[in-house]
């Protein structure tokens, strides 16, 4: 399993069941995922790609995000407080649980014709 | 300025010797030829001044070229390799080898790499031996760093007396081939004609005895524009070019490898640069399907088109739960087996992501090139077995091996677990085609778009992707259906920047005579180092399709200065200053016109890429260039 494949899976895991966290703002959120650079490896739809997780539809459970920020396991940069406080992860948090789910692939043709090939 | 020859040349003298020396020609070279059809009983030139020779060396040298069967020639013009210029193209007739007008001389070298990665020999490239190579070098670097085979003439002035100039002092030096030894596999700067056809051959013999490489000749300016020496005109000759084969494994290695192979419970093969032609890809089938082993790239980046992107046994193979690692031509299998620690913590530390116990096989032709000054070996591999070979010219000799050692249980073993490995590699692919469609309707553009557009246009093609994926998140190896080796060129080596935009050049000139259609999706920092390889393209008529990568920066390393940010503790909204493309933005369907290609763009609304790449697409079924700037995301 490549780190890549490692580091989604343990972003997975920080998106662990709901727990009861500060609400989060969206638009400050966007504004720091965008000030922060966020989208250098988690692209500005927070699809991911091949330098950094899909965030967008993964993230819930705001202690483990802000956990997995602080000391990401992978290559991502870790973020320490001096950087991002507790209350900012947590905004960036509600904007990518604000960003809209990915479309069905047999909603996008140009996909669906590639399914079992 | 009219040139004073020092060596008059004694006719009746040639003939005579050239009468005695006939039958030593194997070869014959047709200068030499010419030479010895001169009458009898022409006077004896007097001994006064020369202006003119009716066979300058380089006709001899252009002969020896041409018997080494060059489809082509690189070169941005310079004075040091004037004469063979010349010699080339009215001699020569511009044919076998062709010409091709080059704006700098990484575009001649880079453009020599994907040619070669192509169409599996070298494009000679010409340069001056200082300035010219200076410019070449790092596109040497790649191709060495790839193993790719690149044959480099230089011109330079050896003798003191025939610098004419002070620019003729400056092109001058003594050992040119220096700058870049650490980094090719052989060079020579030989004194006669005669040393230089042997060294000529010599050095194609070595470039294209596996591992392949680049080779350096330098052709001396004095040599090439004087007359060919009276007493070289009997005896010179071309040499024959060997025919070498490949050094494959020992049997005794390749027993034990098989007998290991065929005993895994969970083998995984690893290709590098296994391919090293069409035929490599076959048998790597052959193989992976025989002992039903998943077969995965590199560690990093996809070096050779291995095997077909959409066999169930690709990329399914899990390191971690591996009990052997069989490593084709991987050039840094440390990095393939061990993972690092994240840039921005402090103290480096790897560990080994295979487990315990698991056993590691290297067959590797990089074994048999080892150099001191450049790193590119990578850290040493603590190999079970290492067999310093060729794979692809040892997978005949494996796949028979396995195949008497293969008993009815083994069999059933591997059946199972093939048939594991292709459900895993459905998922994978299910996977990856939901991944694909997050951020689809997006601006800037994904990659997984881009590349799904793409391929909608060109399934029906003879297609050839002349570029790398590894900048796009590798969306085309994980959507299109790759089964052909000219169907990817893969990595550039050395990761010299600059190398994308004239390799794709390269590589589509060689798809261009089989008629197929060679899409390059571009990276914008690369394109710029030397865009004017477009007007190469446009010149030469050379049908390529240009879709631009346009995020607008150098974004790794935008990446990383976010990363060293964020490890001081400091602004990493900075991180874009020295590394973006912005204020002004680059207008590349300007710049593509500017050259003579056909540019659209900028695209940035996803709905209006597939009718721009399609009108693209036309234009190069019809024999030219095209290029569409695409905005897309960083990665």
């Amino acid at each position: 399993m490549t780190p890549l494949i490692l580091l989604f899976v343990a972003f997975l895991q920080a998106a662990q069941p709901p727990a009861a966290a500060p609400a989060g703002n969206v638009e400050a959120g966007k504004r720091l995922y965008d000030k922060h650079t966020c989208y250098f490896c988690h692209g500005t739809a927070g699809q991911g790609g091949v330098a950094g997780a899909r965030v967008a539809g993964v993230a819930r459970n705001a202690q483990g995000f802000i956990r997995y920020v602080r000391r990401p396991p992978g290559s991502m940069p870790a973020y320490s407080e001096q950087m991002l406080s507790d209350q900012e992860l947590t905004d960036i948090l509600a904007y990518l649980r604000s960003l809209p789910p990915a479309k069905a692939v047999n909603d996008i043709p140009l996909l669906n014709q590639l399914r079992g090939k | 300025m009219a040139r004073h020859s020092r060596r008059p040349v004694g006719r009746r003298g040639f003939l005579k010797k050239a009468a005695a020396g006939a039958a030593a020609i194997v070869s014959a070279p047709a200068a030499a030829d010419a030479i010895q059809q001169n009458q009898p009983g022409d006077p004896a030139p007097a001994r006064a001044d020369v202006y003119t020779t009716d066979k300058p060396g380089s006709d001899f040298m252009a002969d020896v070229l041409k018997s080494l069967d060059f489809e082509y020639v690189a070169a941005n013009p310079g004075s040091t390799f004037r004469g063979i210029h010349e010699s080339l193209i009215n001699y020569g007739n511009n044919k076998h080898p062709e010409l091709l007008t080059c704006c700098h001389e990484e575009s001649s070298v880079a453009m020599a790499h994907g040619y070669a990665k192509i169409e599996g020999k070298p494009m000679l490239v010409m340069a001056h031996g200082t300035v010219g190579l200076q410019h070449a070098s790092m596109a040497i670097y790649n191709a060495y760093a790839d193993r790719v085979p690149v044959y480099v003439l230089l011109g330079n002035i050896a003798d003191v007396a025939f610098r004419r100039s002070d620019v003729e002092w400056t092109h001058a030096v003594q050992d040119a081939a220096a700058m870049v030894r650490d980094y090719t596999k052989w060079d020579d700067a030989p004194v006669t004609l005669a040393h230089f056809a042997e060294s000529a051959v010599r050095a194609y013999k070595v470039a294209m005895t596996p591992p392949y490489a680049p080779v350096v000749i330098v052709a001396d300016a004095v040599m090439q524009e004087e007359g060919i020496p009276a007493a070289d005109r009997g005896r010179l000759r071309v040499p024959k070019l060997s025919v070498t084969t490949p050094p494959a494994a020992d049997a005794g290695a390749v027993a034990e490898v098989a007998r290991m192979l065929v005993a895994a419970d969970s083998p995984v093969i690893m290709a590098g640069r296994a391919a090293r032609t069409p035929k490599g890809l076959a048998l790597l089938v052959e193989l992976a399907e025989l002992v039903q082993a998943p077969v995965n790239d590199g560690h990093q980046f996809t070096l050779r088109m291995n095997f077909p992107t959409r066999h169930p046994l690709k990329g399914a193979g899990v390191l971690a739960t591996a009990d052997l690692l069989l490593a084709l031509e991987i050039p840094d299998l440390f990095q393939a087996t061990h993972a690092s620690t994240p840039l921005n913590r402090f103290g480096m530390e790897s560990r080994p992501t295979m487990k315990a116990g698991a056993r590691i096989v290297t067959i590797s032709s990089s074994d048999l090139l080892t150099k001191n000054n450049y790193q590119d070996a990578g850290r040493y591999t603590e190999a079970d077995l290492a067999i310093p070979a060729d794979a692809e010219a040892t997978l005949p000799q494996l796949i028979e091996a396995c195949r008497k050692l293969i008993t009815p249980e083994r069999r059933r073993a591997m059946d199972a677990r093939g048939a594991k490995l292709t459900e895993t590699s459905k998922q994978l692919r299910e996977r990856a085609l939901e991944q694909a469609a997050w951020g689809w309707d997006a601006s800037p553009i994904s990659t997984a778009r881009l590349s799904a557009e793409l391929w909608n246009l060109v399934k029906d093609e003879d297609w050839s992707l002349v570029s790398d994926t590894s900048f796009i998140s590798n969306w085309p190896l994980k959507l299109w259906d790759f089964t052909k080796h000219y169907q990817f060129i893969g990595w550039s080596g050395g990761y010299g920047i600059g190398y994308g935009a004239p390799a794709a050049v390269g590589a589509a000139l060689a798809n261009r005579k089989h008629g197929r259609l060679s899409i390059n999706i571009q990276c914008d920092g690369d394109m710029n180092y030397a865009p004017a390889v477009l007007w190469t393209a446009a010149h030469h008529r050379i049908p390529l399709l240009t879709v631009m990568h346009n995020n607008r920066a150098y974004h790794q390393e935008r990446m990383y200065i976010t990363a060293m940010a964020a490890r001081a503790n400091r602004d990493v909204s900075r991180a874009h200053i020295g590394n973006e493309l912005a204020d002004p933005f680059i207008d590349y369907a300007s710049l593509a016109k500017a050259y003579g290609v056909h540019g659209q763009g900028p695209i940035q609304n996803p709905n209006d890429l597939g009718p721009a790449l399609k009108r693209a697409i036309d234009v190069v079924k019809r024999g030219e260039p095209a290029l569409v700037d695409v905005i897309t995301q960083p990665r």
